[in-house]
């Protein structure tokens, strides 16, 4: 196969979030600006100084039949209903090879979550201290491991072209996606199921983002407390699910006669190089990552008309990534309608790049940028064209989009897509 | 207290659909787990506790190969139990 650098264009999307348990629920929640906050409820979360957060709309366990789910972890189960609606959105109609439209040696899988099965280490381990070790699930292992949502996914399409993993906590999901893109423009793959998942409701990684001081406390009133830009912000509101992308070489997608949302232009990648945790306040590394990506790609500033930013409602971070878009775009970001769909997500960390890049495909693709919920009092840093409270109507013509994703340990990742 | 042949099938018909979705009423002494019952060697450890705790039995592991059809898992517990 030829390994030029091959245009890579989105042909399907599926997602399951806290506000819809597909796609389309979750495009009308974000464009509705409605919240997926809510308080946690259950005697394990009752010491918690964080007592909210954003759970899936629909349990996988009502979608998945049970001798499936109780083999995957939640992670894996989110992950398996995104792809197989983005599987079907794409126009396949069963796995590859048994659908002849894709041989499975040019399929990938890309699948990445920022923590894995972390539910079902912790409860295993409950089991062990309660039960015993005889009562330790023999799944235990393929549930756990961080690549089993990618894997599990790629055992459904049957993908073999290759099945990975990237994990880059909060970027994972984008980094996810990057990579299948160079999968594709390499000439390893026609195709390629990507995404992020995350399930980290549960009382020990939210004790531990609490005590981190990267959790909003604002236990009163669940549904403003994930309000990026707003002075009164304090923190992430921890959410679970996933968003996944079928993405197709153009020529492989035009010989089938696939429906194609938008062209994904490529990637740009940095590392802070700064702090485990800590944003690097200036966006210095975020800067990076937009700067690479403009000078590997054809995309122009003028062109950017919309961006969903990371943007997870902490002080720092969100004023340094709007640092960082400024310095590189210069005037450019006054005509970039900026929207923050955390406000109404919450943070779903490795599933974070998945649905935000799902958010923004439908963005493009409807040419309507969502709201940010919860700017009532706009902070002076914030020197952006913010969408506050109503869907804003993007511009006719060709027009681009940027998806930012950031993790702990520094990580930057900027994808950019384009109408064609 | 010892099982009969007939609550042991029951039983283990209980557990396979828990396991693996199959029909109570599919599960016969002549089914193999792996082949006609859907219940790989992950899933057959499952079954193979969770038969230990209702019918109150020790199986060693290296006795679970040897555990082939629901016919062979019945007559390994009636032989065991107490």
């Amino acid at each position: 196969m030829s390994s030029t650098n091959r245009t890579v264009v989105v042909t399907g999307i599926g997602a399951t979030t806290p506000l819809g348990g597909d796609s389309a629920s979750t495009w009308e929640g974000l464009i509705a600006g409605r919240s997926g906050v809510k308080p946690l409820e259950g005697e394990r979360f009752a010491d918690l100084p964080v007592q909210i957060a954003a759970p899936a709309a629909v349990d996988p366990g009502e979608v998945l039949p049970r001798p499936l789910a109780r083999k995957l972890d939640r992670s894996a189960q989110f992950a398996l209903i995104a792809a197989r609606e983005a599987w079907a959105d794409a126009g396949y109609e069963a796995p590859a090879g048994e659908d002849a439209k894709i041989a499975p040696e040019r399929l990938g899988a890309v699948i990445a979550s920022g923590i894995g099965g972390v539910t079902t280490l912790l409860d295993q381990y409950d089991v062990l201290k309660e039960k015993g070790v005889r009562r330790v699930s023999p799944h235990t292992v393929p549930m756990l491991m961080p690549n089993g949502p990618s894997a599990n996914v790629g055992l459904e399409v049957n993908a073999q072209a290759g099945v990975h993993t990237p994990v880059s906590a909060c970027a994972s999901g984008a980094e996810a996606i990057g990579y299948a893109v160079e999968m594709i423009r390499t000439g390893r793959a026609d195709v390629v199921v990507a995404g992020g998942t995350e399930a980290a409701i549960h009382p020990l990684p939210i004790a531990a983002f609490a005590n981190m001081m990267a959790m909003s406390k604002n236990n009163d009133e669940p549904t403003k407390a994930s309000r990026p830009y707003d002075t009164a912000r304090d923190g992430f509101v921890l959410g679970e699910g996933a968003g996944v992308v079928i993405l197709e070489s153009e020529e492989h997608a035009k010989a089938r006669g696939a429906r194609v949302y938008c062209e994904v232009l490529g990637q740009g990648l940095s590392a802070d190089s700064h702090h485990i945790a800590q944003p690097e306040p200036t966006g210095r590394g975020i800067a990076t990552a937009l700067q690479n990506l403009l000078d590997s790609t054809d995309l122009k500033p003028s062109e950017v008309v919309h961006l969903n930013a990371h943007a997870t409602s902490t002080p720092q971070g969100d004023v340094a990534e709007i640092k960082a878009l400024r310095k590189v775009l210069g005037d450019d970001l006054d005509h970039v309608a900026v929207s923050a769909t955390k406000s109404m997500t919450g943070h779903l960390l490795g599933g974070a790049g998945g649905i935000e890049t799902v958010a923004t495909v439908l963005a493009l693709h409807h040419r309507l940028a969502p709201p940010t919920i919860n700017v009532d009092d706009l902070d002076p840093e914030v020197d952006a064209n913010i969408v506050r409270d109503e869907p804003r109507e993007l511009p006719q013509g060709t027009i681009a989009a940027i998806n930012n994703s950031f993790g702990f340990g520094g990580h930057n990742v900027v994808l950019a897509f384009r109408t064609i | 207290m010892a099982f009969t042949q007939e609550e042991i099938v029951e039983g283990l018909a209980e557990i396979v659909n828990e396991i693996a979705g199959i029909p109570a009423e599919d599960v016969q002494l002549d089914k193999s787990f792996t082949d006609d019952l859907d219940v790989d060697s992950l899933s057959m450890v499952e079954v193979v506790v969770a038969a230990e705790e209702r019918f109150d039995v020790k199986i060693p592991d290296e006795d679970v190969k040897n555990l082939k059809t629901v016919g062979d898992a019945t007559d390994y517990i009636l032989k065991h139990q107490d």
